[in-house]
């Protein structure tokens, strides 16, 4: 909302500069946005009286006008065509920075005759967009005189942001009202004295709303032979300071009123009405054509005013044009009505019709100043446009707003950490209005009318903080239970940040995703189920919550390629959605490696991402979550999503830990990503928390002797995986054997057809005695027995 | 009989002069093998007389560990002479560029999320999280949202697109407020918790995405008032921005689910158009708080005449905006690998308060 500097002291006896007003108005909750100072480009400006104008020798649409500026009288080329001898204008010196332009003026010949200044158009001094002619200023002012001052430019304009609770404040009455009782002056008392019925209202009014609450209460009167010409100066300046546009004496009253007082009315042009009024809710195939000149198709919950020919204004939102006032409107009927805020908020809502009123009704208006409203209303019409006041016809009543809250004051010192004087809480609370009472310990406090928003005691508490002021209350640091706090995170929140950190330091690079993506791409990832698709998405791109990261992750590598990175490493830590209810989110860290894990270099030639880099970077994630390697087994088996003879799947038991491998080509195709791609999903909810065992290590125990190494070599089907042929090995004696390690995989010409060899080292590492000969013997031989047993080989020889 | 001086000069000039081990090793033996000049004179002594055999005895063998000792000498000379001259040859060119050592990054918001909870851990709370498909009572009602305020409607939240049997929808929760909720429900005050996590509106803008971060703080106990809430965050924000002194004003604000409710601003400058938090003529609203509503205690069956406490919620991606200098609010969520690496953090720099969250 907006008002300037001088319109707030018009409410507000104060001696108070802005600086302090913009301080006290922010550290009362009303947050000021902006202070505009209208004049600060126009200080060089100078009102100056054209002493003569006569045509220029050399051009004919040029004048030539003797200029008396105040300090000396100078002669100025004009192109105006409405300069003439005798007017006040808008002098700019030379050297003045002209606002429309940006560009200092100099004085220079206009075909031969120097001209030393500028006579202004309101569109150079960026006032309006007139610049058909200069600025006429009426008499008053003296040459010489600031223009901004006797444009009364020189009120600053202040933005404020109030508060939705705080609907008393949405106008320049409420502001001083707040100010005042926060000490910033004295509010000066509205003059809300009856204006006498000349006759009776002749127009009745029907309250028929959905239910009594639509409109508890109307009030109206008629005004008859009233002139509705143009509004006085100060109104049209008042108006226009706050970026509203004069219009008509009526409708810049009713303007006025809105923002000076927030009370709402609405005039209707009597002689176009057809009988009584009714407010009800509109009929079904209703319409309105409003007065922003747009037709409102109208719904049964939706309040209107009607006549006998139907709907002539949507309460509390906006008005009708056939019922409108114009230049001829001679006899009105004026409106002051209470409308419920939550229809009121809705119908807006619905229509999309922002409106001052509205914005007023939907956050509620005083209930006992509707009638004051009117009086003060009547008497501005009668003013400005002449004419005789019926009396005020009322339907419905005042709604009862009263309420009584019990208030211990000392919930001042408790709950705001402060210490008040329960006499200077008294004396707050009455400055703000409150009836204050005492009962025993505690205050009754009944609030005023327009302060619909205290409800409770929690509610005085903030009113005697804000008045005694937030400052004022001393911060206290938190007291500890003890000086060292118990851990912040869950050992599982923990062993995320572990892995987080894990991955980031196997060269991944951490991302952060939306939530949510495009349908097509949930699908190929198992994902887009009707119950997880958005209501209102902001886009068809991130319209279904995601099934899996890897989408989001992949989708991003194609950005980057587009950008000139085609290696990209990622990985998130975040959500993925598998049904709509609290369980059905996990935890998952998911990653992509897609393009080369290694770039060509002069020492080793690149290398594409695979299914192996994959696998590492999830069994490198899991052993960060402390799930032992040798804990987990290895399915080659993977979701539709991963290529099928390149994937595979972690598991402990029944509990699925990861999946891995190369992305599925179609899937990268259908995402127009450029292959490979490999990619892991480690799903931390999956890992189970380790069992508690105090932190204590199991004892290390350390062999004195010497370990022992054996490389052994099998030929074997192809299609036998690894894995058979490592456990085989590492089973034949598990006390002795310490390490199996897999370290070359041979298919070649050497080797029969299908068949592949795998060699291993195998490390013993004896704890009672050094491994003699016949004993190192003895342990290959069964080693080659089991491992040809489990794998169907044979000892390469 | 030869003279042992003549001997020993020769000898020394030959072992001196030996150029090589293979040179050196003739040398020995031509002095010191089965045949050599030595040895050769050492095995004459028996035909001597015992005086002169004696005298000369003990001059031979004086001369003898005085060659030896310059074979010694001059085998480790060579020694190091044919490494040096090896090494020569096995030289590398150690301008050939390695790849500098393999390191992702930790996202901004990670990173500022472990900032957060390394000082309210530090204050003694416990991070919570909770689901972010959320229903109207945890994300609404209960936190005094009535049914027909603005937020819920659909130009502000999501919703799912399926009704429930009620005709209700679900909702993506539009703050981390709800697990305040959850955990008052859940667990009996006295309660501290911070809630990181995923939040969502329905706003795309330059200053809005449709997901960011948020966390909240909750408070419940029979003491916490205002003056603490006041002390924490002030704590809070110094810690954060490593700003022993930085201005923290309170202003009157309005939340439902809060009465009193404040927002929080920062002492900042503009001077010179650039934004510079710390003492400065201008405030920069930072946050939301306030002390808990008594119908949210009461809708979480907390007896607000026993128990009160505070709650506040602020922005991550907006403290790490205004900590790091990252002016785009829309590129946290690009996944642009040049962002990541400019913006991003070093795998194993873990922030915490005995290290400084300085960066």
């Amino acid at each position: 909302m907006k008002t300037t500097l001088g319109w707030l002291k018009a409410h507000l006896d104060t001696n108070a500069a802005l600086d302090a007003i913009v301080g006290k108005l922010v550290m009362l909750g009303i947050e000021v946005e902006s202070v505009e100072d209208r004049g600060k480009h126009l200080a060089p400006f100078v009102v100056a009286r054209v002493v003569e104008a006569k045509r220029h020798p050399d051009a004919d649409k040029l004048q030539l006008c003797l200029v008396d500026t105040g300090r000396a009288t100078v002669e100025v080329v004009c192109g105006a065509p409405n300069a003439r001898a005798g007017m006040l204008g808008v002098f700019a010196p030379v050297g003045a920075v002209i606002p429309r332009s940006g560009q200092a003026l100099k004085a220079s010949k206009i075909r031969g005759v120097l001209s030393n200044g500028m006579l202004c158009s309101g569109y150079e001094l960026m006032l309006s967009d007139d610049h058909t002619g200069i600025i006429e200023l009426p008499e008053g002012p003296q040459p010489g005189d600031s223009f901004v001052k006797a444009a009364g430019l020189d009120d600053p304009v202040l933005d404020v942001k109030v508060t939705p609770n705080r609907a008393d404040c949405l106008s320049v009455h409420g502001l001083a009202r707040d100010l005042a009782a926060a000490g910033m002056g004295k509010l000066e008392p509205l003059d809300a004295a009856p204006v006498a019925g000349a006759f009776a209202c002749p127009i009745a009014v029907h309250l028929a709303g959905p239910d009594g609450k639509a409109c508890p209460l109307f009030l109206g009167r008629v005004v008859r032979g009233l002139k509705n010409g143009s509004s006085p100066a100060w109104l049209q300046e008042r108006l226009a300071s706050i970026g509203l546009r004069p219009i008509s004496a009526l409708v810049d009253i009713t303007n006025f009123l809105t923002v000076d007082l927030g009370r709402p009315l609405h005039v209707f042009d009597a002689d176009k009405l057809d009988g009584d009024l009714a407010v009800r809710g509109a009929r079904d195939g209703e319409s309105l054509l409003a007065l922003n000149g747009k037709v409102y198709e109208l719904e049964p919950d939706m309040t209107v005013i009607a006549d006998a020919n139907g709907v002539l204004s949507l309460g509390g939102v906006i008005g009708g044009e056939s019922s409108g006032c114009t230049e001829s409107t001679t006899n009105v009927f004026v409106e002051a009505a209470l409308f419920d805020p939550v229809r009121t908020a809705a119908t807006g809502r619905k229509l999309d019709i922002q409106s001052d009123a509205r914005y007023r009704f939907e956050r509620g208006l005083d209930p006992e100043f509707v009638r004051p409203g009117l009086e003060i209303a009547t008497r501005l019409i009668l003013d400005l446009c002449g004419g005789t006041a019926s009396e005020i016809r009322v339907s419905g009543a005042v709604p009862d707003w009263r309420r009584t809250i019990r208030f211990r004051p000392d919930r001042v010192r408790s709950l705001g950490g402060v210490e008040v004087a329960a006499s200077e809480q008294r004396r707050i609370l009455q400055a703000l209005g409150c009836t204050v009472g005492e009962v025993g310990d505690h205050f009754t406090v009944e609030p005023p009318s327009w302060r619909a928003d205290i409800e409770g005691e929690a509610c005085l508490v903030e009113e005697v903080l804000r008045i005694h002021g937030y400052d004022a209350i001393p911060a206290e640091s938190l007291p500890r239970d003890g000086a060292v706090p118990a851990p912040a995170l869950t050992p599982a929140q923990g062993r995320a940040g572990m892995v987080r950190r894990t991955l980031a330091a196997r060269d991944l690079v951490e991302a952060v995703s939306f939530s949510f993506l495009a349908l097509k791409d949930a699908v190929l990832f198992g994902g887009g189920t009707s119950n997880l698709k958005l209501l209102n998405p902001i886009s068809a791109e991130l319209d279904v919550m995601r099934p899996s990261m890897l989408p989001n992750l992949l989708d991003a590598a194609r950005r980057n390629a587009d950008r000139g990175l085609a290696d990209a490493a990622l990985f998130e830590l975040g959500p993925h959605y598998r049904d709509d209810t609290p369980e059905g989110q996990d935890l998952v860290a998911a990653g992509i490696r897609a393009g080369a894990v290694r770039r060509k270099s002069w020492d080793e030639p690149a290398r594409a991402a695979s299914a192996f880099d994959a696998k590492a970077d999830a069994l490198a994630a899991l052993a960060a979550a402390r799930v032992a390697a040798e804990t987990v087994q290895l399915e080659a088996s993977a979701p539709a999503w991963y290529h099928p003879g390149r994937s595979g799947t972690l598991r402990q038991g029944p509990r699925t830990l990861a999946t891995f491998g190369e992305i599925h080509p179609a899937v990268l195709r259908a995402m127009a990503v450029e292959g490979p791609a490999a990619g892991f999903e480690v799903f931390l909810d999956a890992v189970p928390e380790p069992r508690a065992k105090g932190t204590a290590r199991p004892l290390l125990k350390l062999s004195p002797f010497q370990p022992v190494s054996r490389d052994f070599a099998f030929v074997v089907d192809e299609a036998v995986p690894a894995e058979t042929l490592l456990r085989a090995a590492r089973g034949v004696d598990k006390r002795l054997v310490a390490e199996v390690r897999l370290f070359d995989l041979y298919q070649g010409k050497s080797l029969p057809a299908g068949k592949k060899s795998l060699a291993i080292g195998v490390t013993l590492q004896p704890v009672e005695a050094t491994l003699t000969d016949a004993e190192i013997e003895g342990f290959s031989k069964k080693l080659i027995v089991a491992v040809e047993k489990a794998t169907g080989g044979t000892l390469r020889q | 009989m030869e003279s042992l001086d003549h001997i020993r000069d020769e000898l020394m000039r030959l072992v001196k002069g030996a150029a090589d081990l293979e040179g050196l090793e003739q040398v020995r033996v031509g002095a010191l093998g089965r045949k050599g000049r030595l040895t050769g004179l050492l095995k004459e002594l028996g035909a001597l007389a015992p005086d002169a055999r004696k005298a000369r005895g003990a001059a031979l063998n004086r001369l003898k560990d005085e060659i030896e000792a310059a074979l010694a000498e001059a085998n480790a000379r060579l020694n190091a002479q044919a490494l040096d001259a090896g090494l020569a040859q096995e030289r590398v060119d150690v301008t050939l560029p390695v790849d500098a050592a393999p390191a992702g990054r930790i996202h901004p918001i990670s990173q500022t999320t472990d900032e957060i909870v390394a000082i309210f851990g530090a204050m003694g709370f416990a991070v919570v999280e909770g689901p972010h498909i959320e229903d109207d009572f945890h994300n609404f009602t209960a936190l005094n949202i009535p049914p027909e305020h603005p937020a819920r409607q659909e130009q502000d939240t999501f919703y799912l697109a399926a009704r429930a049997a009620d005709g209700s929808r679900k909702v993506l929760r539009t703050h981390t407020s709800p697990v305040q909720i959850r955990t008052m429900l859940r667990q009996k005050p006295p309660i501290r918790i911070i809630v990181p996590g995923r939040t969502f509106r329905s706003d795309h803008d330059a200053t809005h995405s449709p997901m960011f971060h948020q966390v909240e703080g909750l408070i419940i106990d029979r003491a916490t008032h205002m003056g603490h809430l006041k002390g924490c965050l002030i704590d809070f924000c110094r810690a954060y921005f490593g700003m022993a002194d930085l201005p923290v004003r309170f202003r009157p604000s309005y939340f439902p689910f809060t009465e009193p409710s404040a927002e929080v601003d920062i002492g900042c400058s503009r001077e010179g158009g650039g934004l510079k938090i710390g003492a400065g003529a201008d405030w920069l609203e930072i946050l939301g708080c306030g002390m808990v509503h008594p119908k949210v205690l009461r809708n979480c069956n907390i007896d607000p005449d026993e128990y009160q406490g505070f709650a506040f919620g602020m922005g991550i991606e907006r403290i790490a905006m205004l900590k790091y200098g990252i002016p785009d609010l829309r590129t946290f969520y690009e996944s642009d690998l040049r962002w990541l690496r400019h913006y991003g953090f070093l795998p194993l720099d873990v922030p915490t308060l005995a290290g400084g969250l300085a960066r």
